[in-house]
C-alpha cells in the first residue's frame, strides 16, 4: 500500500485525501437520509470503503516524494493492481456462477433461509461480478497498458488512473452488494440503482479524458488500431449507460427510482443498451485486448492492418441496430425486429474478419501455439469469438429466435462467448502481462497455465454442448402438439428434462472455477517471487518505504 | 404521434441505406488510401518494439 501510495506526488496524495473524504461525507449523507431503507445500508458500504482508503493514504502520505526520473518510465501500478482485482473478481464472479448453476440443479440447495442467498438476488451477482467485476477490471487494466506501450508516453498524471480504477471498483461493490439486499431496477445487465449510476458516469467520463489526455502526449503519429477498440469501448459504453439509466429516484433518501422509459420504449432501450453491451463491452474492448497481445505475444504482426480497421467500423456501425433481435415476436413493430435481424447477419462479415485476422497472424506459427499455452488461450478466445458471432447471427433470424428464445440455447451462446471468447483472451493476456509487469521471465509455473488451458477448455465445451442440448430439448418439448391440437408436454416436464444437463452445466463450470483458481495461484506466486527477488536484490529485509525507489515502475 | 412515427420510418427506410453504404465507402477508402500505407505498415509493426520506454521530451531522468 505504501508502495503505491509513494508513487504520487504529495499533491496527488492531498487530492486524493480530499475526494475520499467528500466521498465518505456522500457515504455518511446516503447512511442517515436512507435510514429505514437500503440505501442507509449503500451509504455505510460507502462510508467504509472511503474511510478505509483515506488511512492507506495517510500511512503512506509521508513516504517520500517520487523522482523526476519517474517521467522516463511508464507509470504501470494501476494496471498491476487492477490485475489482481480481475483475478480476485473471476475467482468470486465465478464463485458465484457455480453457486446459481447449483441451485438449478439441486434447488433444495438454498441452505440458508434468507432472502439473499436466493437464486434472484444472486444470480445478478454472477452476471455484474463476472461482466463488470472480472471484465472491467481487465479491461482496465490492459488499457492502460496498451495505451501507454502503443502510444509511447506515460499516463499523464498519478491520480486519475486511481480514481479510474478504484472509483470503478467502489461502483461494483455497492452493485454486488445491493443486489444482496434486493436492490435493483430490473434492467438486465443495468441493475444498480440510480446513485451507482451517477457514480459510474462520474468515473467512466475520467476514464475518457484519461485516455484523450494520453493520447494527446501521444510520440507515435498513428493511433494504434487497439486503442480504437478500447476508446469505442469507453465512449460507447458511457452513452449506453446514461441513456439507459435515465430515471427519476422515488426521493434523494430511496434506492428505488423510475426509469423514464415505459412499455415497448422500455424494452427498446433497455435492449438497445443489453446488445451494445455485449458489443462494446465484451466484444470491442476484448478486441483492442487481442489486437495488442495476440500479435505481442506471436511475434508477428497482425495479419491485415487494414482489415482490422474495416472491421472496428464494421462493428461499430452494425451493432448499433442489432439490439432489436431481442425483441422478437413482441409488440415492437415488426420493421424494427427486421431491421434488427438484417443488421445481425451483417455483423458476421466483420465478426469473421476480426476472428479471421487473428487467426491468419497465427498461420505459420502453429509449432508457437502448440507449445505455448498462452498463446493457446488467445487462439481458441478467436476460434470461439468466431463460433459464437456465428451463432448469434443465426438466433437473430426470426424463426430461429423462436425457437432459442426463453431457453437454455440463449445460456449457452452466452458462455461460448463469456467462457470461450472473454475470458479465454483475458487469460491469455494477463499471462502474457503479468511477467511484464512483474518484470520476470515468465510466470511462476508454465505448468499450471498449461493445467488452466484444459481446465477452460473442457469447462467452456461441457458448459456448451450441455446449454445446446437442454435449450433446443427445452424449445421443442415447447412446440410439440399432440394429435388433439395441444401440447404434448406441459412446462413441468420440460423442466424435469433439464435436470441432467443442469447437473452437467454445474460441472463444466466447476472445472472452469478451478482453472480460475488455478491462475489466481500462479499470478500470486509470480508476484510474490518478484517480490522475494527485490527484496533479495537491496540485500537485507529492507522496510517497505524504501520501495518507494521503485514505484514508478 | 402517428405523423412523427411515419416520418421516422420512411427516413430510415430511404435514407439509413445511403447513408450507410456511403459510410461503408468512406471507410474503405480510408483503409486503403495509398498515402496511408506506410502509417498502417509502421502501426502494425511498432508493437513488436520491444523497447519499453515512453519517448521523452521532457529532461531525460538518470537512468536514461
Ligand atoms: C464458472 C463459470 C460459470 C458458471 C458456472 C456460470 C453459470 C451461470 C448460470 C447458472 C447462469 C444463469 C442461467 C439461467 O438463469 O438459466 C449464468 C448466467 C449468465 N452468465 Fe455465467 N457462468 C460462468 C461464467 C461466466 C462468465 C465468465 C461470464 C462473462 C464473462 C458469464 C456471463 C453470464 C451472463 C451474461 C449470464 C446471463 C445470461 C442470460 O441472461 O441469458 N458467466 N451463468
Ligand atoms: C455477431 C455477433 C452476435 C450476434 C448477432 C448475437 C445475437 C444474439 C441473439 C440473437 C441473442 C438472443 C436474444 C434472445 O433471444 O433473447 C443473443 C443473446 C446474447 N448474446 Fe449474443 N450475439 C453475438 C455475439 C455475442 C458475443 C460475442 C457475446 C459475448 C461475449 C454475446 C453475448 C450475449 C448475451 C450475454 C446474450 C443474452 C442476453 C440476455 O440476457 O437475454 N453475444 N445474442
Amino acid at each position: 500500500m505504501v508502495r503505491l501510495v509513494s508513487g504520487m506526488t504529495v499533491t496527488e496524495r492531498q487530492i486524493a485525501l480530499v475526494v475520499l473524504l467528500a466521498l465518505s461525507l456522500i457515504g455518511l449523507a446516503m447512511a442517515a437520509g436512507g435510514r429505514g431503507d437500503p440505501m442507509g445500508a449503500q451509504g455505510f458500504v460507502v462510508l467504509v470503503f472511503s474511510v478505509g482508503l483515506a488511512f492507506a493514504v495517510m500511512a503512506g502520505y509521508y513516504a517520500p516524494e517520487p523522482d523526476e526520473s519517474r517521467l522516463t518510465r511508464y507509470y504501470d501500478d494501476p494496471t498491476k493492481v487492477g490485475i489482481v482485482l480481475t483475478v480476485i473478481w473471476a475467482v468470486v464472479g465465478m464463485a458465484v456462477g457455480v453457486w446459481v448453476a447449483s441451485l438449478l440443479a439441486w434447488p433444495e440447495l438454498t441452505f440458508v433461509d434468507q432472502a439473499w442467498a436466493s437464486f434472484g438476488r444472486l444470480r445478478p451477482v454472477h452476471t455484474s461480478g463476472v461482466i463488470f467485476g472480472f471484465g472491467g477490471n481487465a479491461l482496465i487494466a490492459t488499457s492502460f497498458h496498451v495505451l501507454q506501450r502503443t502510444s509511447r508516453a506515460r499516463l499523464p498524471d498519478q491520480f486519475t488512473p486511481w480514481f479510474v480504477l478504484i472509483g470503478y471498483n467502489l461502483f461494483c461493490i455497492v452493485a454486488a452488494s445491493g443486489y444482496l439486499m434486493g436492490i435493483t431496477q430490473s434492467k438486465e445487465y443495468a441493475e444498480p440503482e440510480w446513485y451507482a449510476d451517477i457514480w459510474l458516469v462520474i468515473v467512466w467520463v475520467v476514464y475518457f479524458l484519461l485516455y484523450l489526455r494520453t493520447l494527446a502526449r501521444r510520440k507515435e503519429p498513428h493511433i494504434y488500431v487497439a486503442n480504437w477498440y478500447y476508446m469505442a469501448f469507453i465512449l460507447v459504453v458511457a452513452v449506453l449507460h446514461i441513456v439507459n439509466n435515465l430515471a427519476v429516484p422515488v426521493s434523494w433518501g430511496h434506492a428505488k427510482s423510475y426509469s423514464l422509459f415505459s412499455g415497448v420504449q422500455d424494452a427498446m432501450t433497455e435492449w438497445w443498451y443489453g446488445h451494445n453491451a455485449v458489443a462494446f463491452f465484451l466484444t470491442s474492448g476484448f478486441l483492442g485486448m487481442m489486437y495488442y497481445y495476440l500479435p505481442k505475444r506471436a511475434g508477428r504482426p497482425i495479419f491485415s492492418y487494414r482489415l482490422s480497421i474495416i472491421s472496428f467500423w464494421g462493428i461499430t456501425f452494425f451493432y448499433m441496430w442489432a439490439g432489436s433481435h431481442h425483441l422478437h415476436y413482441t409488440a415492437l413493430p415488426q420493421w424494427v425486429q427486421t431491421l434488427g435481424m438484417s443488421f445481425s447477419i451483417m455483423l458476421l462479415v466483420p465478426s469473421w474478419a476480426s476472428a479471421g485476422n487473428a487467426l491468419a497472424t497465427l498461420n505459420g506459427a502453429w509449432h508457437k501455439v502448440r507449445d505455448d499455452a498462452v498463446l493457446r488461450f488467445m487462439m481458441v478466445a478467436a476460434v470461439f469469438y468466431g463460433l459464437s458471432t456465428f451463432e448469434g447471427s443465426f438466433m437473430a433470424i426470426r424463426p430461429v429466435n423462436s425457437l432459442s428464445h426463453y431457453t437454455d440455447w440463449t445460456v449457452g451462446h452466452v458462455h461460448a462467448g463469456a467462457l470461450g471468447w472473454v475470458a479465454m483472451i483475458t487469460f491469455g493476456s494477463l499471462y502474457a502481462l503479468v511477467p511484464w509487469m512483474w518484470k520476470r521471465e515468465t510466470m511462476y509455473s508454465p505448468k499450471l497455465i498449461e493445467v488452466h488451458f484444459w481446465l477452460a477448455l473442457a469447462g467452456t465445451i461441457v458448459y456448451v454442448f450441455a446449454m445446446w442440448n437442454s435449450g433446443i430439448i427445452q424449445g421443442l418439448m415447447w412446440r410439440t402438439y399432440n394429435d388433439g391440437g395441444t401440447l404434448a408436454y406441459s412446462f413441468l416436464d420440460s423442466v424435469e428434462a433439464m435436470h441432467p444437463y443442469y447437473i452437467a452445466r454445474a460441472f463444466g463450470g466447476l472445472l472452469f472455477l478451478s482453472g480460475a483458481v488455478v491462475c489466481a495461484s500462479n499470478v500470486w506466486l509470480t508476484i510474490r517471487a518478484a517480490q522475494r527477488e527485490r527484496r533479495g536484490e537491496t540485500g537485507t529485509d529492507v522496510p517497505i518505504v524504501a520501495g518507494a525507489m521503485q514505484a514508478g515502475e | 404521434m402517428e405523423i412523427a412515427h411515419d416520418v421516422v420510418v420512411a427516413f430510415s427506410k430511404s435514407w439509413g441505406l445511403f447513408y450507410l453504404v456511403g459510410f461503408s465507402l468512406c471507410v474503405v477508402a480510408y483503409a486503403y488510401w495509398p498515402g496511408n500505407r506506410k502509417a498502417f505498415t509502421r502501426a502494425k509493426m511498432s508493437v513488436l518494439d520491444t523497447d519499453d520506454r515512453p519517448l521523452g521530451d521532457r529532461p531525460l531522468g538518470p537512468e536514461a
